[in-house]
C-alpha cells in the first residue's frame, strides 16, 4: 500500500512540475492593467506558435517546446520579478515587451548568460552586439523606424522634403523621445522642419497638441505613441481633419487597437512595420488545424491575423529558428541559455526560409552577427482600411539611413561601454 | 482679428471644454466624501467599470465568460444579440445600483466609525479589486464605444462645422470645437441640475443633504444611514457611468480609463471636496489654466507637455491660500 502509495506521489508530482528536457520559451506577458489590450494579442501568438511546433512537428530538433508565462501588467519592478522567477525554468530566451524592463534586464542577462531579444523596443544600441553580447533586436529598431518614416516620405515627395514641415508626435518618455537625434539629423541633412509635440502619459488629454497642429499646419505627423495615447491622437487627428494618409505611427502605434475607436474617420491611417499583416499566409493554416480546432488556443483564438498576434507568432518563429540554429552549431537537441545565444548571434532569415515556414514575405531577410545584433534595420509601411477593418502592407521593407544610424549607435554604445567598464569585441 | 488672439481664445473655449470632462469625473467624488467623509479612490475604476459594462452589455458579450469556459469547458462568449443604447444603459445603472449596494453592505457597513484614512484604504483595496472583477467579468481587449439614439444618431465627434463657418466669416478664423466636448458639456450642465434638483426637492435629496450636514443629527430624526449611502454610491456610479461613456467615446473602453481620476485631483483640490458647482468651477478653471499655459508658456518656452504638472501646481496655489478649495467648506476644530 505505501508503495503505491509513494508510486502514486510520485507520479502526480512529475505530472505537475514542468518537464525538464523542454525547451523553455518564457512569456513575459501583460494581460492586465492599462496596456492589456496590446499585451493579450502578442502573448497568444507567441505561445500559440510554440504549441503549432509540439502538435505539428514535435517540438524543435525532436524537444517539446513550453511556455510558462508571467504577467508583468507591463510595470518595471513586476517584470524583473518576472525574469528573477523565469530563470529556475531555464528559459532559453526572455522578450521583456517593454523598454523600461529590457533596460532593467541588459545588465543580469549578461551575467546570466542568458539572451533577451527586444524586437522594435529597447535599447536601440543593442544593435551593437560588441557591446551588448546577451541582447538582440533585430529585426529592427526605434532609429530604423524614424528613418524608415522619412525614406518613405521621400519616395512620396519625389526624393525632396526641402522646406517640409514634420510634426514628431511622441509619448513623452524615453521611448518616445527615442526617434528625435535621428529625425532632427535627417532634418539637417534633408532640409525639412522638426516640429516636436510631446504628449504626457497617459495621454487620455491631447487637446493641446492637436491644436498646435492644427494651428502649425504641419504636412506630417509621425507618431511614437502607445496605449490609449494612440486612440486619443487617431481621433483627434480626424477630428482636426488633419489627412490620415500623411499621418504615420511607429509599429507600437499601427494595431487594430489603435484605430478601431476612431471608426471611419481613421480610413488611410499608416503605420511602420517589421513583418507583416494579416492571415493570409500559409502558416495561419496550420495555426487553424493543430491549435485552434484542437483547443489549444491561448486565448479566445479571435486575434489571429491581428497586428500585434502577428508580432508575437514572428518573434515566436525567429526564437523557434534560432534555437534551431544553435542545435545545429552545437550538434545538441537540448541546447542551454548560453548556447541558444549564440543560436540567435549566427541566425539568417532568407525568403526561402521564411516561404518554407510557411510565412513567404513576411518580414525581410537579414543576417545577425556579433558585430550586429539589430539585423538590416529594413522597414515596410501598412495603412488602414476602416470599411475591411485590416491593414494592408503598401510597401517592400525598404532600407533605412544605415551611415546616420550606425554612427549613432556607435556613439551611444561606446558611451554605454565607457560607463559600465565593458571591453567591447566578440565572444 | 489678429492670429495670436483668435488663438488664444481657442485654447481657452477648448480649456472650458476639456474642464467640463475633468469636472464630469470629479463630481462622484465630490458627492461620496459630501455625505460620507470617504475620498473615494475607486471612482476612476467605476468609470471604467461602468463603461466595460455598458459595452458588454451592448454587445451581448456572455459576463465572466473565459472563467465559465475554464471551469466547464465550454466555448461560450457572445449571447448573440445586440441591446440598444437606453436599455443598455439602463440596465448598466442597475448593476451600478447593485455595485452600491454590496460596496456598502460588504465593505463600508463593516468600517462605520474608523478612521477617515482606513476608510481611504478600504477604497484602494475596493479600486484594484473591481478593476479585477472588470477584468474578469468582461476582458481586457479595447472596445469601441458606440451610444446610439437610433441608427446613425450615435454621440457626435469630430469638429463642428457650424461654429467654424460662423467664426471664419466673423473673424477670419475658425474656431475649433469637438461636438463630443458640446454634448458633454450639455450632459454635464444637465446633471448638475438635476443633482441639485434632487437634493433640493425630493425627500430623499434632502435626506441627503442632512446626512452630509451631520449623521449623528440625520439618525436622530429617522434617516437610515444605510440607505443614503447606498444612495450616494449609486449616484456616483451614475456619474461614473456618464464620465466612462464621455471618455470612452474619445479613445474606446480599455483599462486606461481608470487613470482619468488622476485628472480629477487637482480639480478638487481647488473647488474643494464637499461642493458640486466646486467641482464644476474647479474642472473649468483647470482645463483653461493648463491649456492656457501649455499654449502660451509650455509649448514655446518650456518643451511642451506641462498640462499634467501644471494642473496640480494650480491647484497647490490654490491650497496655500484657501486650503478647503474654493468652494469647500472651511474645517474649524475645537481643542
Amino acid at each position: 500500500m505505501k508503495y503505491k502509495l509513494g508510486t502514486m506521489a510520485v507520479a502526480a508530482m512529475m505530472a505537475a512540475s514542468p518537464v525538464l528536457a523542454d525547451l523553455v520559451f518564457p512569456s513575459m506577458s501583460y494581460r492586465t492593467g492599462p496596456y492589456a489590450a496590446g499585451g493579450i494579442p502578442f502573448a497568444d501568438g507567441y505561445a500559440d506558435y510554440f504549441t503549432m511546433l509540439n502538435a505539428r512537428d514535435g517540438g524543435i530538433g525532436g524537444v517539446m517546446t513550453s511556455v510558462p508565462e508571467c504577467e508583468t501588467a507591463y510595470n518595471t519592478e513586476k517584470g524583473v520579478e518576472c525574469y528573477e522567477s523565469l530563470k529556475d525554468t531555464g528559459g532559453l530566451v526572455y522578450q521583456p515587451l517593454s523598454t523600461g524592463i529590457t533596460y532593467q534586464l541588459i545588465p543580469k542577462t549578461t551575467a546570466d548568460d542568458i539572451p533577451m531579444h527586444t524586437m522594435g523596443y529597447g535599447r536601440t544600441s543593442a544593435k551593437n552586439g560588441e557591446v551588448f553580447t546577451h541582447t538582440f533586436n533585430y529585426p529592427a529598431n526605434y532609429w530604423n523606424g524614424a528613418s524608415g518614416a522619412i525614406n518613405y516620405l521621400l519616395k512620396e515627395n519625389a526624393g525632396d522634403l526641402k522646406g517640409k514641415k514634420i510634426a514628431l508626435v511622441y509619448h513623452n518618455s524615453a521611448y518616445g523621445k527615442e526617434p528625435i537625434r535621428t529625425l532632427t539629423e535627417l532634418g539637417a541633412k534633408l532640409g525639412f522642419e522638426l516640429l516636436e509635440v510631446p504628449v504626457d502619459h497617459p495621454g487620455q488629454e491631447q487637446k493641446s497638441q492637436w491644436l498646435q497642429i492644427r494651428r502649425d499646419k504641419p504636412d506630417y505627423v509621425i507618431m511614437y505613441g502607445w496605449g490609449v495615447m494612440n486612440q486619443v491622437a487617431v481621433q483627434e487627428a480626424a477630428n482636426i481633419r488633419f489627412p490620415m494618409e500623411n499621418f504615420i505611427g511607429i509599429w507600437w502605434s499601427g494595431s487594430e487597437n489603435d484605430v478601431l475607436a476612431a471608426g471611419d474617420a481613421a480610413n488611410g491611417y499608416k503605420a511602420l512595420t517589421f513583418h507583416g499583416v494579416g492571415k493570409d499566409f500559409p502558416v495561419f493554416a496550420d495555426i487553424q488545424k493543430y491549435v485552434v480546432d484542437a483547443g489549444k488556443a491561448a486565448g479566445a483564438g479571435d486575434q489571429i491575423g491581428t497586428v500585434l498576434y502577428n508580432r508575437g507568432l514572428y518573434a515566436a518563429m525567429l526564437a523557434a529558428e534560432a534555437a534551431k540554429t544553435a542545435q545545429g552549431i552545437h550538434g545538441v537537441a537540448q541546447i542551454t541559455p548560453g548556447q541558444m545565444r549564440d543560436g540567435m548571434e549566427a541566425l539568417e532569415m532568407t525568403e526561402e526560409k521564411m516561404a518554407a515556414l510557411g510565412l513567404p514575405n513576411f518580414g525581410p531577410s537579414f543576417k545577425v552577427s556579433c558585430q550586429n545584433h539589430g539585423g538590416d534595420g529594413l522597414v515596410g509601411v501598412t495603412q488602414w482600411d476602416a470599411t475591411a477593418k485590416t491593414w494592408s502592407l503598401i510597401s517592400e521593407f525598404a532600407a533605412t539611413d544605415k551611415d546616420l544610424i550606425d554612427g549613432l549607435i556607435a556613439e551611444d554604445s561606446a558611451a554605454y561601454a565607457a560607463e559600465n567598464n565593458i571591453e567591447a569585441g566578440c565572444k | 482679428m489678429n492670429e495670436q488672439l483668435a488663438f488664444t481664445i481657442e485654447v481657452f473655449a477648448n480649456g472650458l471644454m476639456a474642464g467640463v470632462l475633468y469636472a464630469l469625473v470629479a463630481l462622484g467624488f465630490v458627492l461620496i466624501y459630501k455625505a460620507s467623509g470617504i475620498f473615494n479612490y475607486a471612482q476612476g475604476v467605476m468609470a471604467l467599470f461602468a463603461a466595460m459594462t455598458l459595452v458588454g452589455i451592448q454587445n451581448g458579450q456572455v459576463p465572466f465568460a473565459h472563467l465559465i469556459n475554464a471551469i466547464f469547458g465550454t466555448d461560450v462568449h457572445k449571447f448573440g444579440w445586440h441591446v440598444h443604447s437606453f436599455l443598455a444603459i439602463l440596465l448598466t445603472v442597475g448593476v451600478m445600483i447593485l455595485l452600491a449596494w454590496a460596496v456598502q453592505r460588504f465593505v463600508f457597513r463593516h468600517l462605520v466609525g474608523q478612521e477617515p484614512i482606513i476608510l481611504f484604504m478600504a477604497t484602494i483595496g475596493l479600486a484594484y479589486f473591481l478593476e479585477g472583477v472588470a477584468d474578469l467579468m468582461w476582458g481586457s481587449e479595447l472596445k469601441a464605444l458606440d451610444v446610439c439614439a437610433a441608427e446613425g444618431a450615435c454621440l457626435p465627434q469630430g469638429m463642428n462645422m457650424w461654429l467654424e463657418g460662423t467664426t471664419y466669416e466673423a473673424f477670419g478664423y475658425g474656431f475649433f470645437i469637438d461636438n463630443l466636448d458640446i454634448v458633454a458639456s450639455i450632459i454635464a450642465a444637465l446633471l448638475v441640475a438635476g443633482l441639485v434638483m434632487f437634493a433640493q426637492y425630493t425627500k430623499q435629496g434632502r435626506a441627503m443633504r442632512a446626512v452630509a450636514d451631520d449623521h449623528q443629527a440625520a439618525l436622530s430624526v429617522g434617516v437610515s444611514l444605510n440607505f443614503i449611502w447606498i444612495l450616494v454610491w449609486s449616484l456616483a456610479g451614475f456619474v461614473a457611468l456618464v464620465a466612462g461613456i464621455m471618455w470612452g467615446a474619445k479613445s474606446g473602453v480599455q483599462f486606461s480609463l481608470s487613470l482619468i481620476a488622476l485628472k480629477a485631483l487637482p480639480v478638487l483640490m481647488l473647488g474643494g471636496f464637499t461642493s458640486i458647482p466646486g467641482a464644476i468651477v474647479g474642472g473649468l478653471i483647470i482645463g483653461v489654466g493648463e491649456k492656457l499655459f501649455e499654449f502660451l508658456i509650455g509649448a514655446p518656452f518650456l518643451g511642451g507637455a506641462t498640462e499634467n504638472w501644471f494642473a496640480y501646481m494650480l491647484a497647490l496655489l490654490f491650497l496655500v491660500f484657501r486650503p478647503q478649495g474654493l468652494f469647500g467648506e472651511k474645517i474649524i476644530e475645537r481643542v
